[in-house]
């Protein structure tokens, strides 16, 4: 499919670039609306990559690139059923994003994101699984995950740790601080500092410039330096599924959805 | 190093092009949140304009409860 447009993202292929939207109010929450979009652009991704040679994620809401997961719908969905219920259907929500997050960190073409903005959870981990990240400088990443009582639970702790160690990943996880695009870019997360509204002009230059590249050397390139962390991956999802069933979650979540600010979920 | 009261300054003029509000208009214990009319995504929206400006690292939890110009300013003066 060369075009794809859904309520919560769309799709188009153009000159052998692959460009994924997001466009769902307020900042792209990732709830079971973008999950089961996301599933289909994965689809389509296999079909396109034979005439591709790069993919640019980028946001069409001005807050930013994506705010994280939707914890409201998290809240409201695990509210009615029992605890193991409730576990079993986050495990099930987790095991497909993984399955779509890993295909795209894994994928043959160079992927880059086109980020601004509120870059928070959910959202900073989708930045991750792309192989550059650029940035324009009002962009902030964080890990806010703490404050709920909970973890990173799409991929973000084994490819933060993989891509720059693990001081930087203990600093954002553990403090729950978010960082700016210039300390971004200096700690080498952002790969291009651009002004501001700039990122996605700058992803598709760098996008045609991969394109002047033999593919397939881009390929295995890719593949020599870029692994996935799958036991970590495993262990993350085991972790948030054993701290969802404690009751500071459910306190954390409850706070969130109580909250009257635009985007509750800052630190 | 710039004094406080030139730190103050520079946050109030920043703060005023960024909202539109004659400069003027606001003083150092005003309450932004209040004065600007500004919600939690426009406050981290002048926090990095803050820290690109004065070229510091500004932590989200050492500016959690900060309402008034004069108290960001003296979190800015403490990062110089």
């Amino acid at each position: 499919m060369m075009r794809f447009q859904g309520q919560a993202l769309s799709w188009e292929w153009k000159d052998g670039v692959i460009e994924l939207a997001l466009h769902r109010d307020p900042c792209n929450e990732i709830g079971s609306l973008t999950l089961g979009e996301l599933e289909r652009f994965s689809v389509a991704l296999d079909e396109l990559t034979m005439v591709s040679h790069a993919v640019i994620l980028h946001s069409m809401q001005p807050a930013g690139f994506c705010a994280g997961a939707d914890l409201r719908e998290l809240f409201e969905g695990t509210q009615r059923m029992r605890r193991e219920d409730a576990v079993r259907g986050v495990r099930e929500f987790l095991e497909r994003i993984h399955a779509v997050f890993n295909k795209i960190d894994a994928s043959p073409l160079t992927t880059i994101a086109a980020v601004h903005g509120v870059t928070f959870g959910g959202g900073f981990e989708l930045a991750l699984v792309c192989d550059l990240i650029v940035a324009d400088k009002m962009t902030r990443f964080c890990f806010p995950e703490l404050r709920l009582g909970l973890i990173p639970g799409f991929g973000g702790i084994p490819r933060l740790k993989r891509d720059l160690g693990n001081s930087i990943t203990r600093d954002l996880l553990l403090t729950g601080r978010s960082f700016n695009a210039v300390k971004s870019h200096q700690i080498g997360l952002v790969s291009q500092l651009v002004a501001e509204g700039e990122a996605l002009n700058a992803a598709r230059a760098t996008a045609a410039q991969i394109g002047k590249f033999d593919r397939h050397t881009s390929a295995a390139a890719k593949q020599f330096i870029k692994p996935l962390p799958l036991e970590e991956l495993r262990q993350e999802i085991e972790i948030f599924c054993n701290l969802f069933t404690r009751p500071a979650v459910e306190a954390g979540l409850r706070r969130f959805v109580a909250s009257k600010e635009a985007l509750p979920y800052l630190p | 190093m710039p004094t406080i009261d030139q730190t103050l300054d520079e946050v109030l003029a920043l703060a005023a092009v960024r909202f539109k509000v004659p400069r003027e208009k606001l003083s150092p214990d005003d309450d932004f949140f209040q004065n600007l009319g500004i919600d939690s995504l426009q406050a981290l929206d002048l926090l990095t304009r803050l820290e690109n400006h004065f070229h510091v690292e500004l932590p989200d939890y050492e500016m959690q409860g900060v309402s008034d110009f004069r108290t960001l300013a003296n979190k800015i003066q403490a990062r110089l």
